[in-house]
């Protein structure tokens, strides 16, 4: 080989791991991207049952009940609309009844309901899921003096 | 007072940053050697004055002085001493400060150590640490000002928050920045460079030492932060591929990569203009990082209360940096001349092949971070990106380069023979994949594809001892010979070899961890037994202890293996009383390097508890790893070679640096 054909090898060996780097990102993209919901919003847009999402809102007052083992079922509310979640693991140390919660899973095709694998949590104890917190102020649910009062 | 005089420490250093960031570059065009010599003085001058700044601040914490703000917000008196202390930076603006502290403590061993450095070159880096120093000390007292005062004072303070009440909070952060603001050294030196318009393989071997000193802090920050979360969390995980992490994750990267690329142009002069991107990209990560992290633009699980108009301010300062940098390079990077040839089979081609995948991967998770944001933005739309996206993308384009890892450092330069180093490697890599054969078959299960993964650990170590193997020639002249002979190289090279085998003992950990792992979630009733790892464990009921400001439930567990007790762990849910706030302590049992750990959930009813148990093989190499990384970045770093001034060049010092310099 010339140098010039040395050093276009090498380039298209650089751009072809480019190329493949691009191609799984998109890729990655398509398969694994979480799309936020709130109860709201699944009253307007359908679900697929087997797509993950991430549902958000807060956990209504005394919805949580305790099922078999660990699986605990709770509501997800917003005001407007309500989702069943069940979820099987630990939740997090904040995790409340009337507070924010973010869950990501998948809707159940037989029962309609949302099955979780993660519920999300933060270190604060005033925390509300910044997706959530959005949503709440824009519909004039969220009060903002609520997580003031505990300070 | 003191609390006064801190803040008004640290008003002066503004002025004398201001007066840093022009002063020095005047004097650098002219040649005026008064101007230049002033940025000595002025960076130890701003040095002490913010060093007692900070003192003050945590003076005010250790009397708990809660009529300041800061220190009312984020501290109690009951706090044990260290938190009081570690407390400091356990908030924005006092997490600002350390970021700050440390960014002048780089400056001024860039002042002391710089000696040897040419006058103009040291007086434009130290002009362009003031800049940024000017930056972030603006921000600090414009947005985040620890030294409000309250009136009238509160009696008690509101805590610290008990997440943070940790001995991981007075080691993280610190170690950390180190890591993060020194690559603001590399930074400067690559903009002092483009605006001298002059670089060559002296200022690669100036720069060096400092990229080293930054990636060996980063990688032991990153690592100790991982570590952290894994106990304090109580999720059982290491690593969450949550915006924050890769915050700092990002220029370890690039560092890492720029680790490299200078050394292709210290030894060659080749890749200088990369090399110069490089610099300035890391630090402009770095940067990205402290937006990301403190601007609370990102949903993360480690992010703390943050207030969303700060970041417009950190965002002008990432803008005018960056996008400064960048327009320089582009004027000035093309008046720089081109370096040294190789082939494409040759010590420079392999490290250029490191350098792609690393900042090809640098960039998938940059995608992977900013694009949730971007598209808010653009859309509204919400998503999240998660692990699964980071395990495809990273995960699979950093495989071929862990594969190559072992063959860079037996390519020569200029022109290497890749059939010899195959010849040479074969063996290695036959161990390897016997290695995870065994490790395999001792771990009983788990998929078949999981001996590949375990090979590219082990081969990443046997590889790191087939260097140094071939550089003894231990085949050819025996033990004595060999030994000798690698007590004759330069501590680089073990430098390399322990931090490449690093690389290779984490790899092992991760797949060891992730694929063997084992998790169980169980109502557990008192004297019940379950199994995890080859170990039983006896739950044997609650107690409920009372810390300094915390009550808690313990768990108390006992672990058997065979029949026979061996080992038993506590496992609690505290209550921080005063804020209220719950926590979850873990309990880890190590066995070698493997951990047990027993998280608690919610009680129920009738007398059981939820319990999480983890099986985590081999876990500790993870962490393991990056200390061995560490450790290379040391020894690397005790090489008198990069150490401008060694004793060798003593005759005529001032000489040797201007030729270099040329």
């Amino acid at each position: 080989m010339t140098r010039k054909q040395k050093r276009l090898a090498v380039i298209a060996g650089g751009m072809s791991f480019i190329i493949v780097a691009v191609l799984l990102v998109m890729f990655a993209f398509s398969q694994s991207v979480a799309y936020f919901f709130m109860p709201a919003d699944l009253a307007k847009t359908e679900v697929k049952p087997g797509t993950r999402i991430r549902l958000g809102g807060l956990v209504a007052e005394g919805s949580v009940k305790r099922g078999q083992g660990s699986t605990v079922s709770f509501t997800v509310t917003d005001g407007t609309g309500n989702v069943p979640v069940s979820y099987t693991g630990i939740l997090p140390d904040l995790f409340r009844e009337g507070q924010g919660v973010v869950t990501e899973g998948t809707f159940d095709a037989a029962t309609r309901n949302f099955v979780a694998d993660s519920v999300l949590a933060k270190h604060d104890e005033n925390y509300m899921p910044k997706e959530v917190a959005d949503r709440l102020k824009a519909d004039g649910v969220w009060n903002e003096g609520k997580g003031a009062a505990s300070q | 007072m003191i609390v006064e005089i801190g803040h008004y420490a640290l008003v002066l250093a503004l002025a004398t940053a201001l007066i840093l960031s022009i002063l020095p570059v005047i004097g650098a065009r002219r040649g005026d050697m008064a101007m230049m010599a002033l940025a000595t003085t002025g960076t130890l001058t701003i040095f002490s004055l913010v060093a007692f700044s900070f003192g003050a601040l945590t003076w005010a914490y250790a009397v708990s002085d809660f009529s300041v703000r800061n220190v009312w917000e984020n501290s109690h008196s009951l706090m044990p001493l260290i938190y009081k202390y570690s407390g400091v930076w356990g908030n924005h603006e006092g997490s600002m400060m350390l970021w700050l502290l440390i960014l002048v403590f780089f400056s001024a061993l860039v002042a002391v150590f710089g000696r040897n450095l040419p006058d103009s070159l040291k007086a434009n880096v130290l002009a362009v640490q003031a800049w940024i120093t000017t930056a972030f000390l603006l921000f600090i007292l414009l947005t985040s000002n620890p030294f409000l005062r309250l009136d009238p004072a509160p009696a008690e303070g509101q805590d610290l928050n008990p997440v943070l009440q940790d001995f991981g909070l007075a080691v993280h952060p610190p170690l950390l920045y180190l890591g993060y603001v020194g690559f603001s050294v590399c930074f400067s030196f690559a903009v002092a460079a483009l605006i001298e318009g002059r670089i060559d393989a002296a200022w690669a071997r100036w720069v060096r030492p400092w990229t080293l000193g930054a990636w060996t802090f980063l990688t032991a920050g990153i690592a100790m932060g991982s570590y952290w979360a894994y106990y304090e969390l109580g999720w059982g995980g290491w690593w969450f591929w949550d915006p924050v992490e890769n915050a700092s994750f990002m220029p370890w990267l690039a560092g890492t990569a720029l680790l490299h690329s200078a050394l292709v142009m210290e030894k060659r002069e080749a890749l200088k203009i990369w090399t110069v991107l490089l610099a300035i990209m890391t630090f402009s990560l770095s940067m990205l990082g402290t937006f990301l992290v403190r601007s609370g633009v990102l949903t993360s699980v480690h992010a703390f209360a943050t207030d969303p108009t700060r970041g417009i301010f950190i965002l002008c300062i990432l803008a005018i940096f960056i996008g400064g940098a960048f327009i320089l390079f582009a004027w000035r990077a093309p008046m720089l001349k081109a370096g040294g040839l190789f082939a494409p089979i040759s010590r420079e081609g392999a490290l250029v092949l490191n350098n792609l995948i690393l900042t090809v991967a640098t960039t998938t998770v940059l995608i992977g971070t900013l694009y949730p944001l971007i598209l808010e933005t653009l859309t509204g739309e919400k998503i999240s990106v998660g692990a699964p996206f980071f395990n495809m993308t990273f995960g699979l384009l950093m495989l071929p380069l862990l594969v190559a890892v072992p063959f860079g450092p037996l390519l020569a330069w200029k022109r290497g023979d890749l059939l010899g180093a195959l010849q040479r490697l074969y063996l290695f890599a036959a161990l390897a994949l016997l290695a995870g054969l065994a490790f395999y078959y001792v771990q009983n299960g788990g998929p078949v594809m999981a001996i590949f993964g375990l090979a590219l650990g082990f081969w990443g170590m046997f590889g790191a001892i087939a260097d140094l193997w071939y550089r003894g020639n231990f085949s050819k002249v025996g033990l004595a010979v060999g030994f000798r002979r690698l007590a004759g190289l330069p501590r680089s090279v073990f430098g390399t070899a322990i931090a490449h085998f690093g690389v290779g003992v984490t790899v092992l950990g991760v797949f060891s961890a992730t694929l063997f792992g084992t998790e169980t979630v169980v109502e557990m009733k008192p004297r019940a037994t379950i199994d995890a790892g080859g170990y039983s464990l006896t739950f044997d009921g609650m107690r409920e202890a009372i810390g300094p400001n915390f009550t808690e439930e313990r768990g108390h567990f006992t672990v058997s293996r065979g029949g026979v007790a061996i080992a038993d762990v506590w496992s609690s849910k505290r209550l921080y009383t005063a804020r209220r706030m719950p926590t979850t302590e873990a309990g880890i049992l190590t066995f070698g390097l493997s951990q047990l750990y027993v998280s608690l959930g919610d009680p129920m009813e009738g007398g059981g508890i939820v319990v999480r148990i983890w099986w985590k093989p081999f876990i500790l190499c993870i962490w393991g790893g990056a200390l061995i990384m560490m450790a290379g970045g040391f020894v690397s770093l005790s090489d008198r070679r990069l150490r401008v001034g060694a004793p060798s060049r003593k005759a005529k010092p001032v000489k040797a640096t201007l030729e270099a310099a040329e």
